[in-house]
C-alpha cells in the first residue's frame, strides 16, 4: 500500500476528516461488518460441534464437492480464455476490438436468471442444439456441463481484467527481443509473457474461484436441483434453510464467507501493484 | 478488483516505438502475431459465442416471437412496466449513494492515515466475493421482522435499496482509488499555498480528475444493481408492484410458464446493460484523450 | 518480498487447485455408487424422484422404508425438490424422471401434454392422488388476532402472508380456499371476487413458494398463514411457535404423483408408486402432516378432523377452468385484482 503521506490541510481540514471517518465507518460496519458478523454469532452460538456435524453430513460433503468440480472446470476454462483474451486486446490490433472489449464485460450487467434463462434456451434438450446433443449422448442443461457453462458466464470478465492492465504495463520489448532471436510464440510466452503476468493471473483466478463458488441465480436455473448430483452449496444453503435446517444453513454460507475471505487475503497478496 | 481496469484508458496498440533498427524486428514479430492473432481471435470469439452471445441471442430473439407489437405489450405490462421502473429507480438511487459513499471510502483508504485500514480496504471486496444468497441471508437476519436492533428493513423498497447498495458497494471504491493513489500532490500542495481552501481545492483540483472514475464505477454499480438476483430474492418479499424487482420479475414468468413475456423483460434489461457499457466505452475514450 | 510473496502464493493457490482437481476425482467416483445399498443380488436400479418441495422428509423416510421391502432391495434414488411448477416445467424441458410428485394437478397436466405420463394417470381408484391435505389458517402462538374463519382475514389490520399465486400453487389453492369459502356459504360470484380483493390488500408479503411463505411468517412477519395444513404440522414439528386454525369451510388439497412413459425402468418405479400408495407409506405421510388417501392407513398419531363445510376444487369447476378464470395472465379474476390492488399501492 503507498504510504498515505499526511496531506498539507489537515489540521485545517481536521473536523472533515473525522466526519469522513466517522461516516465511511459508520456506512461499512452497517452495510458489511454487522450483518456478516451476526450470521458468524448466529452459526457459532452454540459451540462448533453443531457446525461441524451439519458440515459432515452426505449431502453436504456432495454439495461441496460438486461445488468444487464445477468450480475448478470453470476456472480452467476462464483461465485460458482470460489470458488468449488479454493477449489479443494489449497485443494485437483487429477489427471490432472495441466491441469484443464491451463484450467481455457484459456479463457483469447480465442477470444470473437470464443466464439460465439463455442457456435453456439454447441447449435445453427441447431445441434443436439440445437435441442433437441428447442423440450424442451428451446432456447439457440439468446436468455438470450446463452449470459449468453458467459459471464459466459469469466468471468471464475476471481473469481477463486482472491480466491485461499488466499486459500493457510490462511492454511487448522483451517478447520481440525474444521473437528476434528465434523463439517461437509458444516459447516466448511460456518464457517470458507467462512469468511476468504470474501475480495477475493467479489474483485473477483467485477472484474466479471465489465467484464460481458463490454462484447461485444461474445455476440455480439449469441445475435441476438433483440431491447428491447438482445440488451446490449455494443450493443447499436456500434448501436447507427452508427446511427449517438454519444450523446447516448458516455453518455453509459461514464456510463460504470464510472461503471468500481467505480468497480475498490472497488475492490481497496477489493484486497486482497498479491495482491496488 | 479486476473490474477497475475498466476506467483505465482501453488497452491500446504497443506504443509506437521511434528507434529505426526495430524496424526488421517489428517484421517478424508482425507475422508471428498474424499467426497468433488468427488462433487467438478465432478462440476467443468461439468461446464467447458459445457461452454468451449464442444464448443472449436466443433471448432477444424469442422475446420477438410475438412480433414487435407482442414485444412492446410484453413490456408494457402493468407488473412488467412497474418492475422495470423500480428496478431502474432503485439501481439508479444505489448507484448514486455508492457514488458518494465509495469516493469517500476511497478518500479515507487513500489520503487518511486510518488505523487498520488495511482490514477496510480488504472487506471492500467482500460483497464481491460472497454469495449473494448468503448475502441475502446475513442481511434478513439483521434487518428483516426478527432483527437484533429492531430495525425491520425487510418486504419493503428500502429492504431492496439495502441490498442492491450491498452488492454494489466495492464498484466506486475500486475504481477511484487507483487514480486518486496516482493523482499528483503538487497541483493541491501549489492551491493550497496560494491560499486555496481544502473545500476549493477538492472541487477545483481533485474532482475534475476523479470524476471520469466516479462515473465509470457508478454505471458499472447501476449495471450491476439492475441485474441482481440472490440478494434480494429473500429480503424483497416479491410483492408486485411495490418490492418486485425485474430479476424476480423474470423468474416468475418463467415459473407461470411465461418464457416471451420473460424473455421480453430480460432484453430490456440486456439494452439497458448493452447501452451502460457503450456509454463507458465513450467514457473511456473521452477520458484517455483527455489525458 | 513482493516477489516472493507472489511465488509463494502461486505454490499456495497450485496446492488448492490439486485439492479441487482431487475433490473432482473423488466425486466423479463416488456419484454413481452414493447411496447404494449393502446387498448386491441382482441388478441394481436407480431411479430419478422429482417432487415439489413440501414432501421432501416424508419421501426420504419412504424411500428407506421402500428398500426395506422384495421390490425395493436394489433400488436407489435420486431426487430432486422445488417449486412444483419449476419442477414440472424441468421434466417438461428434459430433466430425467422415473416418478413424479406435484402439489396441482396442471403440473401433471402438463407433462400429459408433452407425452411424458401417460394419459392414464388418474383412473386409479384415488384419480391419481397420493395425498391430501387442507388449506389451514396459521397463526401466531395462542391465536392473538382470534383469527377461526376465512373472514377474519379481511378485517383491517390483520396482515395475511400467502405465496404469489402466478409462481407458487400453494397460493392458487390457498385463494381458491377463500373464494370458495364464499361461494359455498351462498355469496355470489362477485361477492366473492370481491372479498378476495379485499383478502388481497391485507396481504402484506407474497413469496414465491409456500415454504418461502413459511419462512417469512415463522421469521416475525404477518399475523395469519394461509398453508398447507401439512405445512402448519411440520413447523409445529420444528418447535415454531405457532398454532393453526381448520376454518369449517375450507378447501381439499390432493396432490398428484405418477410414473412417466419415458422411466428407463418402468417395473421398479411402478413398484415404488404402489408402495407409495400402500397403508406402510400413506401412514409416513400422516406422521408428516399429510391426509392419507388410503382409509385403512394408520395416522400415526394425527388427527385430521373433517371440516364441516370441505369443498374440493371439481366442486370450483376443476383445475383446468379455475387457472383459466382466475390466474390468466391477461383477463384472470385474480390478476386483475393484484393490478388493481397494484395501482393503489403505487399511488399512496
Amino acid at each position: 500500500m503507498a504510504s498515505a503521506t499526511a496531506y498539507a490541510g489537515t489540521r485545517r481540514g481536521f473536523p472533515v476528516r473525522w466526519v469522513l471517518r466517522l461516516l465511511v465507518l459508520a456506512y461499512l460496519s452497517l452495510l458489511l461488518v454487522v450483518p456478516v458478523g451476526y450470521v458468524l454469532f448466529r452459526t457459532f452460538q452454540h459451540g462448533l460441534t453443531p457446525v461441524l456435524d451439519s458440515l459432515t453430513t452426505a449431502s453436504t460433503v456432495h454439495a461441496f464437492q460438486i461445488t468444487g468440480v464445477v468450480a475448478f472446470y470453470a476456472v480452467i476454462a476462464n483461465t485460458v480464455f482470460g489470458v488468449a483474451a488479454a493477449l489479443l486486446l494489449v497485443r494485437h490490433s483487429f477489427r471490432g476490438k472495441r466491441v469484443l472489449n464491451a463484450l467481455i464485460d457484459l456479463p457483469i450487467a447480465v442477470s444470473p436468471v437470464v443466464v439460465g434463462l439463455a442457456l435453456v434456451l439454447v441447449y435445453g434438450r427441447l431445441t434443436g442444439v439440445g437435441k442433437a446433443l441428447a442423440h450424442l449422448g451428451i446432456s447439457i442443461i440439468f446436468s455438470i456441463p450446463g452449470m459449468v457453462m453458467a459459471t464459466i458466464f459469469v466468471c468471464i470478465p475476471l481473469v481477463v481484467r486482472a491480466v491485461a492492465p499488466v499486459l500493457e504495463e510490462i511492454g511487448d520489448d522483451q517478447e520481440q527481443a525474444a521473437a528476434t532471436l528465434g523463439a517461437g510464440p509458444l516459447q516466448t510466452f511460456l518464457r517470458i509473457t507467462l512469468p511476468s503476468i504470474r501475480g495477475a493471473l493467479a489474483y485473477g483466478v483467485v477472484l474466479a474461484l471465489a465467484r464460481s463458488l458463490g454462484e447461485y441465480g444461474a445455476v440455480s436455473v439449469v441445475s435441476g436441483r438433483l440431491v447428491g448430483r447438482t445440488q451446490t452449496v449455494t443450493l443447499l444453503v436456500q434448501e436447507r434453510y427452508q427446511n427449517f435446517d438454519q444450523q446447516t444453513a448458516y455453518a455453509c454460507a459461514v464456510l463460504l464467507v470464510l472461503v471468500a475471505v481467505i480468497a480475498l487475503l490472497i488475492s490481497r497478496v496477489l493484486r497486482p501493484k497498479e491495482l491496488r | 478488483m479486476s473490474i477497475t481496469t475498466a476506467v483505465h484508458p482501453a488497452p491500446s496498440p504497443p506504443a509506437p516505438s521511434p528507434s529505426a533498427p526495430r524496424a526488421g524486428r517489428r517484421a517478424v514479430v508482425r507475422r508471428l502475431q498474424g499467426k497468433g492473432r488468427v488462433a487467438g481471435l478465432s478462440l476467443v470469439v468461439t468461446y464467447l459465442s458459445v457461452i454468451v452471445l449464442i444464448p443472449l441471442g436466443a433471448v432477444v430473439w424469442r422475446s420477438q416471437g410475438n412480433g414487435p407489437a407482442g414485444f412492446l405489450d410484453a413490456i408494457t405490462t402493468p407488473e412488467a412496466a412497474s418492475t422495470l421502473q423500480l428496478t431502474i429507480g432503485a439501481s439508479l438511487i444505489v448507484a448514486l449513494v455508492n457514488m458518494v459513499m465509495g469516493t469517500m471510502i476511497a478518500w479515507v483508504l487513500v489520503r487518511d492515515r486510518l488505523p487498520g485500514r488495511a482490514v477496510l480496504d480488504t472487506l471492500i471486496d467482500l460483497p464481491f466475493a460472497l454469495p449473494t444468497i448468503v448475502a441475502g441471508l446475513a442481511l434478513l437476519t439483521v434487518y428483516g421482522p426478527s432483527s437484533p436492533f429492531g430495525l425491520d428493513l425487510a418486504y419493503a423498497r428500502s429492504g431492496v435499496v439495502v441490498a442492491l447498495l450491498f452488492v454494489t458497494l466495492p464498484f466506486v471504491v475500486r475504481t477511484v482509488q487507483p487514480v486518486l493513489l496516482e493523482l499528483d500532490r503538487e497541483m493541491e500542495q501549489a492551491a493550497a499555498s496560494l491560499g486555496a481552501r481544502p473545500g476549493t481545492i477538492f472541487i477545483r483540483v481533485i474532482l475534475p480528475n476523479v470524476v471520469p472514475a466516479m462515473a465509470g464505477g457508478t454505471a458499472l454499480a447501476f449495471a450491476r444493481a439492475i441485474s441482481e438476483f440472490g440478494s434480494t430474492v429473500l429480503i424483497s418479499g416479491n410483492l408486485p408492484f411495490k418490492t418486485q424487482v425485474a430479476s424476480v420479475h423474470i423468474y416468475n414468468q418463467l415459473e407461470s410458464d411465461n418464457i416471451t413475456g420473460a424473455a421480453a423483460v430480460s432484453t430490456v434489461l440486456l439494452l439497458v446493460s448493452l447501452a451502460m457499457l457503450v456509454a463507458l466505452d465513450l467514457l473511456q475514450r473521452w477520458a484517455a484523450r483527455r489525458g | 518480498m513482493v516477489f516472493t510473496a507472489v511465488r509463494r502464493s502461486t505454490a499456495l493457490l497450485a496446492a488448492g487447485l490439486v485439492c479441487a482437481f482431487a475433490l473432482s476425482a473423488c466425486a466423479s467416483t463416488d456419484a454413481p455408487s452414493a447411496g447404494s445399498p449393502a446387498g448386491s443380488a441382482g441388478e441394481k436400479v436407480s431411479l430419478s424422484l422429482i417432487a415439489y418441495s413440501t414432501p421432501q422428509a416424508a419421501y426420504e423416510t419412504i424411500i428407506a422404508a421402500f428398500q426395506k421391502t422384495p421390490a425395493g432391495k436394489n433400488v436407489t434414488f435420486t431426487q430432486s425438490y422445488g417449486a412444483s411448477g419449476d419442477q414440472s416445467r424441468a421434466v417438461a424441458a428434459g430433466l430425467p424422471a422415473d416418478y413424479v410428485a406435484f402439489s396441482l394437478e396442471t403440473d401433471m397436466t402438463r407433462l400429459v401434454d408433452a407425452k411424458l405420463v401417460d394419459p392414464s394417470w388418474n383412473t386409479d381408484a384415488n384419480k391419481g392422488m397420493v395425498t391430501n391435505s387442507v388449506v389451514a389458517l396459521v397463526t401466531r402462538q395462542g391465536n392473538p388476532k382470534k383469527i377461526t374463519s376465512f373472514n377474519d382475514l379481511i378485517k383491517p389490520g390483520v396482515q395475511v402472508i400467502t405465496p404469489n399465486p402466478f409462481s407458487s400453487g400453494s397460493a392458487r389453492w390457498n385463494i381458491m380456499a377463500a373464494y370458495g369459502s364464499q361461494t359455498k356459504t351462498g355469496k355470489s360470484d362477485a361477492d366473492a371476487a370481491a372479498f378476495l380483493a379485499k383478502m388481497l390488500g391485507n396481504v402484506a408479503v407474497q413469496d414465491d413458494s409456500g415454504r418461502a411463505a413459511l419462512q417469512t411468517f415463522t421469521g416475525g412477519k404477518g399475523d395469519v398463514l394461509l398453508s398447507y395444513e401439512n405445512e402448519a404440522i411440520f413447523a409445529k414439528q420444528k418447535g415454531q411457535a405457532v398454532d393453526y386454525v381448520v376454518p369449517d369451510s375450507t378447501l381439499l388439497i390432493e396432490n398428484p404423483a405418477a410414473v412417466t412413459s419415458t422411466s428407463t425402468h418402468p417395473r421398479e418405479a411402478k413398484a415404488f408408486l404402489d408402495f407409495v400408495r400402500s397403508d406402510a407409506a400413506q401412514a409416513i405421510f400422516a406422521a408428516n402432516g399429510y391426509r392419507p388417501v388410503s382409509k385403512t392407513a394408520d395416522t400415526a398419531g394425527q388427527t385430521f378432523p373433517t371440516p364441516a363445510g370441505l369443498f374440493t376444487i371439481a366442486d370450483l369447476g376443476g383445475w383446468s377452468t379455475v387457472a383459466t378464470t382466475f390466474f390468466d395472465a391477461d383477463k384472470g379474476i385474480v390478476t386483475g385484482i393484484e393490478r388493481k390492488l397494484g395501482v393503489s399501492v403505487e399511488k399512496k
